[in-house]
């Protein structure tokens, strides 16, 4: 056993080239493979927090229902043997509030796994400043809750949210909304209404989510505000947003919840399965590119052990002559696979940290769009882990076939000569 | 005296290219301290005869009992570890590993048989150096030595187990003379002082001009 070891180390150190060689395969496999999952995980991390900054985890709503398949004709005359036709149904007038709202939150606050409720009044609107009309969405919140579910103290560029309390008739705008009205701190501003209702607010705050799409459409006034810009009462909510404690079991409590209230619950996943889905798509891009670099790696040792092996068939041939089994061969050389993937395996660990440190380091062009000062990289342990398991086994399997084929050597024939 | 080896109707054949009956019914037997060259014609079979032999063959019908223990029909592994304790091979070429100084050459195999612990091994290589003159070499690369001094190291390396047999295959084939008389005095002398069966596979007459017997081989019989 140790035997075998000290004719391994002996031929590794006698041709320190090729076993620099072969380990630095292994150590750009493995270091790429850091890099790109570090940059990856920290894109869909960044994807994922910025989705969370306006998606909240569970949003509770009420759908407009298209069905058109019943109609009051056919439920007036369905005991009478008729056949109803119906042409052409129009829909019928709905209102788009959660009835009962005031019931389903006092139940939500007695769910363990729920962290913040936010009731919301929301509507389309047409911003009014000057002759210019900008269409939108405009949020009547309870700002303490909605800051809770989103963080918006952060998100606020000129302001605090705050401001929605202290002020009557107040509105927080999107970055991109105001810019477009070009509105500032103090600014008055009318909101219509498809209704027809109109209503004037002061600009108390702006604030940037980081997404265009929120930002350029998106105003928060008090949720007493909204009731009032809509012509509603007190108990009229459309929203109901959730927070929980474990947001990766948004899912599972989203069908809970509507089969409780028959509200449509929409988690944060299903509300953005395009980002979900390029998340996949960029998993699966490192992963076949790191497995690929690394099969390249264990296509190089394969050649060197090789080309090692016939280089030693002599000695393979005496080391057998003297008492040396197969396995002893398999070992001799199977164990130098195994070192040069080891100490290339932790050189590309070394590396790959090196590399993505560095990465985390570059700022990133500054761009109106994307809240983003360097590029997104993070650093797990697992991965760390994942990649010296890869860079041992790789170099495993590509030293076992050799080294197979080594203590199959037939002595005789080469000692005769 | 007690046999060392017994050879009991061998037969080989080759199969490629043709059938060809290498070895018909040899059988013969070597005594303990008994220095046994066998010679012959190219072709003969003698070299193959010593393959068999020496275990590393195992391709053939009949029986081989080496120090009393029947080899034929043993596994691989077994085999392996049999050759690593009682048989010491000689080559033609000396076969040193390149890597390893002359010492590490000659301690190898004593190091796979794990009898002796490290100290006593590199001690007991010191001697078979020193038995062979190659003393002021043991810590030399191998492959910087010259071809008389690498085929005494070779001998050195199939001395430290103790094995009870020795099995050279031409052994001086790429000796000056004065480096074959030397050869052949080790054996001889490994022979008659330590009472190790010599079977040495030669050429060269002289050589066996010496010997206490003569095996000599005819189109796979021993005539002699």
């Amino acid at each position: 056993m140790l035997v075998d070891l000290l004719i391994a180390q002996r031929h590794l150190m006698s041709n320190k080239k090729q076993t620099l060689v072969a380990m630095l395969g292994v150590t750009f496999g493995i270091a790429m493979f850091i890099l790109m999952i570090s940059f990856m995980i920290g894109v869909n991390q960044f994807m994922e927090d910025t989705m969370l900054s306006f998606t909240p985890d569970i949003h509770i709503y009420n759908d407009i229902k298209t069905d058109y398949s019943r109609s009051v004709a056919a439920d007036y005359f369905k005991d009478r043997h008729t056949l109803v036709v119906v042409k052409h149904p129009k829909p019928k007038q709905v209102s788009l509030n959660i009835k009962n709202a005031a019931g389903i939150i006092a139940d939500l606050e007695h769910n363990r796994s729920v962290t913040a409720i936010s009731p919301v009044v929301g509507s389309q609107v047409f911003y009014n400043y000057g002759p210019v009309q900008v269409n939108g969405y405009i949020n009547g919140v309870n700002i303490a809750e909605e800051s809770r579910m989103f963080d918006l103290a952060a998100k606020m560029v000129t302001g605090v949210s705050e401001n929605l309390l202290t002020t009557s008739k107040g509105i927080l705008m999107g970055k991109g909304l105001a810019d477009k009205l070009n509105l500032s701190m103090g600014d008055m501003v009318s909101l219509a209404t498809p209704n027809g209702t109109m209503m004037r607010f002061r600009v108390v705050g702006i604030f940037r989510i980081g997404i265009s799409a929120v930002d350029n459409v998106r105003s928060y006034i008090s949720l007493a505000s909204g009731q009032q810009l809509l012509g509603q009462d007190k108990s009229y909510i459309t929203d109901i947003n959730i927070k929980l404690k474990d947001n990766a079991l948004a899912a599972g409590e989203a069908a809970g919840l509507f089969r409780k209230y028959h509200y449509k619950a929409d988690d944060w996943e299903t509300a953005n399965s395009s980002v979900s889905a390029s998340n996949l798509v960029r998993d699966v891009l490192t992963y076949v590119v790191s497995i690929t670099l690394l099969i390249v790696a264990g296509f190089g040792i394969y050649n060197i052990m090789n080309m090692t092996i016939s280089n030693k068939m002599k000695d393979i041939a005496i080391l057998k002559a003297q008492g040396f089994a197969g396995k002893d061969i398999v070992q001799i050389f199977l164990s130098q696979s195994v070192f040069i993937g080891l100490l290339g395996a932790l050189s590309g660990l070394l590396l790959g940290f090196l590399l993505a440190y560095g990465l985390s380091k570059v700022p990133f062009p500054h761009n109106d769009y994307v809240a983003l000062n360097f590029f997104p990289v993070v650093f797990f342990p697992s991965h760390y882990i994942f990649g010296l398991l890869f860079g041992l086994i790789t170099p495993f399997l590509a030293g076992l076939m050799p080294s197979l084929k080594a203590s199959k050597i037939d002595p005789v024939i080469i000692l005769r000569g | 005296m007690s046999q060392a080896l017994t050879a009991g109707k061998l037969n080989k054949y080759f199969h490629e290219p043709d059938e060809f009956r290498v070895l018909q019914d040899i059988s013969f037997s070597i005594d303990k301290g008994e220095f046994v060259p066998i010679i012959g014609k190219s072709g003969c079979g003698k070299s193959t005869l010593l393959y068999l032999l020496s275990t590393l063959d195992t391709d053939y019908t009949g029986e081989i009992i080496i120090n009393d223990e029947k080899v034929t029909g043993l596994s691989q592994n077994e085999l392996a570890a049999f050759r690593n304790e009682h048989i010491g091979f000689v080559f033609q070429f000396h076969f040193l590993l390149p890597e390893f100084t002359a010492l590490e050459n000659v301690m190898l195999p004593a190091l796979k048989l794990a009898r002796w612990s490290k100290d006593e091994i590199e001690q007991r290589a010191l001697e078979k150096l020193d038995q062979l003159q190659m003393g002021q070499y043991a810590r030399k690369l191998s492959g910087k030595l010259s071809g008389g001094q690498q085929q005494r190291i070779a001998i050195a390396r199939a001395l430290i187990n103790d094995p009870m047999i020795i099995m050279a295959d031409e052994p001086t084939g790429n000796l000056d003379s004065g480096n074959t008389k030397l050869v052949f005095d080790i054996f001889s002398k490994l022979a008659h002082e330590k009472n190790i069966a010599v079977l040495t596979v030669t050429h060269d007459l002289d050589f066996a001009k010496h010997a206490d017997r003569v095996i000599e081989m005819m189109d796979g019989h021993i005539i002699n």
